[in-house]
């Protein structure tokens, strides 16, 4: 390799970072016969400038694309260096930084040259090589290329860890303005032929202990926020789906970055929508992790979640008749619903509540932040009594603690509320 | 007051709580061999480490606590914040004053402080999972230097015998001077000795693999290329990436050995 290796490196690393998903955890690959590596850490080798993780060397094998998605760098028409990997290359790359412990594995997409299914061949032949060749049991993300095979879909989901096929547009008309030649079918397919595999190879290897891992880390996607006009509720419903209906593990929102001067897009220098797409994320946990319904979030009534407040909060002000709550005696479901107390902080205070009755300072020891929770815990002694705020009264001091402490570290979009 | 003198092993400090219970020493003070006696008040009691005293408080901590909160003791005996072994023994001299398990009791200050302590190793711990950057010699050994706050090399033997199985390899604690090595069978603690002559750079690379500075170059040029400038956000990326570790990444060094 030499000064053409650096460069192509540069560049299809380059293309591939705005696919935001990171993640490299929820395998469980085990070293095997004394090989190289395992896939179940989730380790974060690096971070970036802009603060994101960095796991997975995460490049395109090609940014040649037959297509011309008014949304993507590697677009047909953009006029920009081309480059492509040679499966030798992504290999070598691979191992080399893996064995170095700069990554976890591999993140591997590609721009679609000549067609799905050649484009797809080529990803698996990486991923095997890795696998069979190298003895590599580190991790490998592959993208599962609309309007592939079912067999290369298939060899895809026995070689790596994770599949993700991007949604790209919330909705299917977004996807229309800027991709006339996609369609949601052509994602939902793949998507739904790989849970049924995700789900068969997971059946029959309860009962045949030999059956081969498929996917172990099941499938996730993305969707660009912030190019088309969706609303969070648009957003958080399809997430929803994917959730409930193709049981994904997870859904990546990806702020849109302004790359391009197509007048069907934010135009280049839009900042981009880092708060709405923190409160996306807000609110995906909300749902995935602490029990909330997508439509206590976001409703007809209430297209988008506040800029302001995280949605967690959002509810609560909207729900003062089910507060306060008293934490010595609440169930697990409701307290984790308290503004200022998170997953963890719940679980502290249901096993410490054992030993005594909780005070407030107790709360604060345990990483409670008080400040906010306050407004909401019960007014019966030992909790001080609080006046009966309104909503409106309590989101204001808030605010002020919030910005008395945060102001400086948002984004210019703060200047525009 | 007594002050207990040990030889600053955890299997020592096992055997000072061992002889607390057998003395009956009230109030106490912890002090290593090394350590300058500065002691002014009460007596001193020189503990002499005993495998047979440390693993009968071993056993009774593992009767009255989880494995994890026996591990967190552990943990925090690496953690070397300042005096760890009174941080301990408020938390053992807890779990045996009573018979229940009292480990999740988070508004007593003795549980809490040794389970913060513990957490802080945890997570130096994963740092150091993720931040040892191997350079290759010329004769496959794969090696890097980390300088934790915590002494961490222990809880991370087992993570890169597992992950690194089929390459020799050795993880080195500049601050502490010794290193853990793996040969292709088992992992041994060791100890170097740099003499100025390989300390420089031109004879280090004379020992690296010819392709390991291009590696480095690539990792930097990938490190660089990865990165959003429109989403740029310095705090977040220190808070990830805490600049003591820096000198020991290679990706935030500008290149060289």
């Amino acid at each position: 390799m030499s000064e053409r290796a650096f460069e192509k490196l540069e560049i299809l690393a380059d293309a591939a970072k705005y696919d935001v998903s990171c993640a490299s955890s929820g395998s469980k690959r085990q070293n095997k016969d004394k090989g190289l590596g395992n896939a179940s850490n989730g380790i974060c080798h690096a971070y970036t400038e802009d603060g994101r993780c960095v796991s997975l060397l995460k490049i395109l094998l090609t940014n040649h694309c037959i297509f011309d998605c008014a949304y993507c760098v590697s677009r047909k028409s953009n006029d920009i260096k081309r480059a492509a990997f040679t499966v030798e290359e992504v290999v070598d790359l691979t191992i080399s930084f893996y064995r170095r412990n700069y990554i976890e594995g591999l993140f591997l997409s590609s721009g679609i040259f000549y067609n799905a299914d050649y484009t797809m061949e080529r990803l698996v032949r990486i991923a095997k090589k890795l696998r069979l060749e190298e003895n590599f049991n580190g991790y490998i993300h592959l993208k599962a290329i609309p309007g592939a095979s079912e067999e290369l879909l298939k060899e895809a989901g026995l070689y790596a860890d994770r599949l993700s096929v991007n949604v790209e547009m919330p909705t299917e008309t977004g996807l229309k303005l800027v991709a006339p030649d996609k369609s949601h079918k052509d994602v939902i397919e793949p998507m739904k032929y790989l849970k049924k595999e995700i789900i068969g190879f997971k059946e029959e290897k309860k009962i045949i202990k030999s059956t081969p891992t498929f996917a172990p880390a099941g499938q996730s996607t993305q969707m660009v926020i912030g190019a088309t006009g969706e609303s969070d509720m648009e957003i958080l419903g399809m997430a929803n789906y994917f959730y409930k209906k193709m049981s994904l593990r997870r859904v990546y929102y990806s702020g849109y970055v302004p790359i391009s001067t197509d007048n069907r897009l934010p135009a280049i220098g839009t900042p981009v929508p880092m708060i709405r797409e923190n409160r996306l994320y807000q609110a995906d946990w909300l749902v995935r992790l602490y029990g909330f319904n997508v439509n206590e979030l976001v409703g007809f009534d209430l297209p988008n979640l506040d800029l302001e407040i995280d949605p967690k909060l959002g509810w609560a002000l909207r729900n003062l008749h089910q507060f306060p709550v008293d934490v010595n005696t609440a169930d697990l479901a409701l307290i984790k619903r308290i503004p200022g107390i998170g997953l963890l902080s719940a679980q502290k205070i249901i096993s410490a509540r054992k030993f005594k009755n909780l005070q407030p300072e107790d709360l604060q020891k345990m990483g409670v932040a008080y400040n906010r929770a306050k407004f909401f815990l019960a007014k019966s002694s030992p909790f001080a009594l609080h006046k009966d705020y309104t909503s409106e009264q309590i989101r204001q001091q808030i605010l002020t603690l919030q910005n008395s402490k945060y102001v400086a570290n948002f984004s210019p979009q703060m200047a525009l509320f | 007051m007594a002050t207990l003198i040990y030889d600053g092993t955890y299997q020592g400090w096992l055997t000072a709580v061992f002889d607390i219970y057998e003395y009956k020493f009230g109030d106490v003070f912890f002090s290593k061999d090394d350590a300058p006696a500065a002691v002014l008040f009460g007596s001193t009691h020189l503990v002499k480490t005993d495998e047979v005293k440390a693993k009968r408080v071993l056993n009774g901590l593992m009767q009255r606590l989880s494995t994890d909160a026996v591990k967190s003791i552990y943990k925090t005996f690496l953690s070397e914040i300042e005096r760890v072994e009174e941080v301990m023994w408020r938390f053992v001299k807890y779990v045996f004053a009573v018979q229940h398990n009292v480990e999740e009791d988070l508004s007593n200050n003795a549980v809490r402080d040794v389970r913060e302590a513990a957490k802080f190793v945890h997570r130096e711990t994963h740092r150091m999972k993720a931040f040892v950057r191997f350079k290759l010699t010329n004769d496959g050994l794969f090696y890097a230097m980390v300088e934790p706050d915590c002494n961490v090399l222990p809880l991370i033997v087992n993570h890169f015998k597992n992950r690194y199985a089929d390459q020799r390899w050795l993880i080195y604690d500049t601050k502490r001077r010794y290193g853990i090595y793996y040969d292709l069978e088992a992992v041994n603690n060791v100890q170097l000795q740099f003499s100025e002559a390989t300390g420089n750079s031109d004879a280090l690379a004379s020992i690296l693999d010819e392709r390991e500075l291009f590696f480095q170059d690539m990792w930097r040029k990938y490190f660089g290329a990865v990165n959003i400038k429109a989403r740029k956000n310095m705090r977040l990326h220190i808070q990830h990436m805490p600049k003591r570790y820096w000198k020991n990444l290679i990706e935030k060094t500008t290149g060289g050995i």
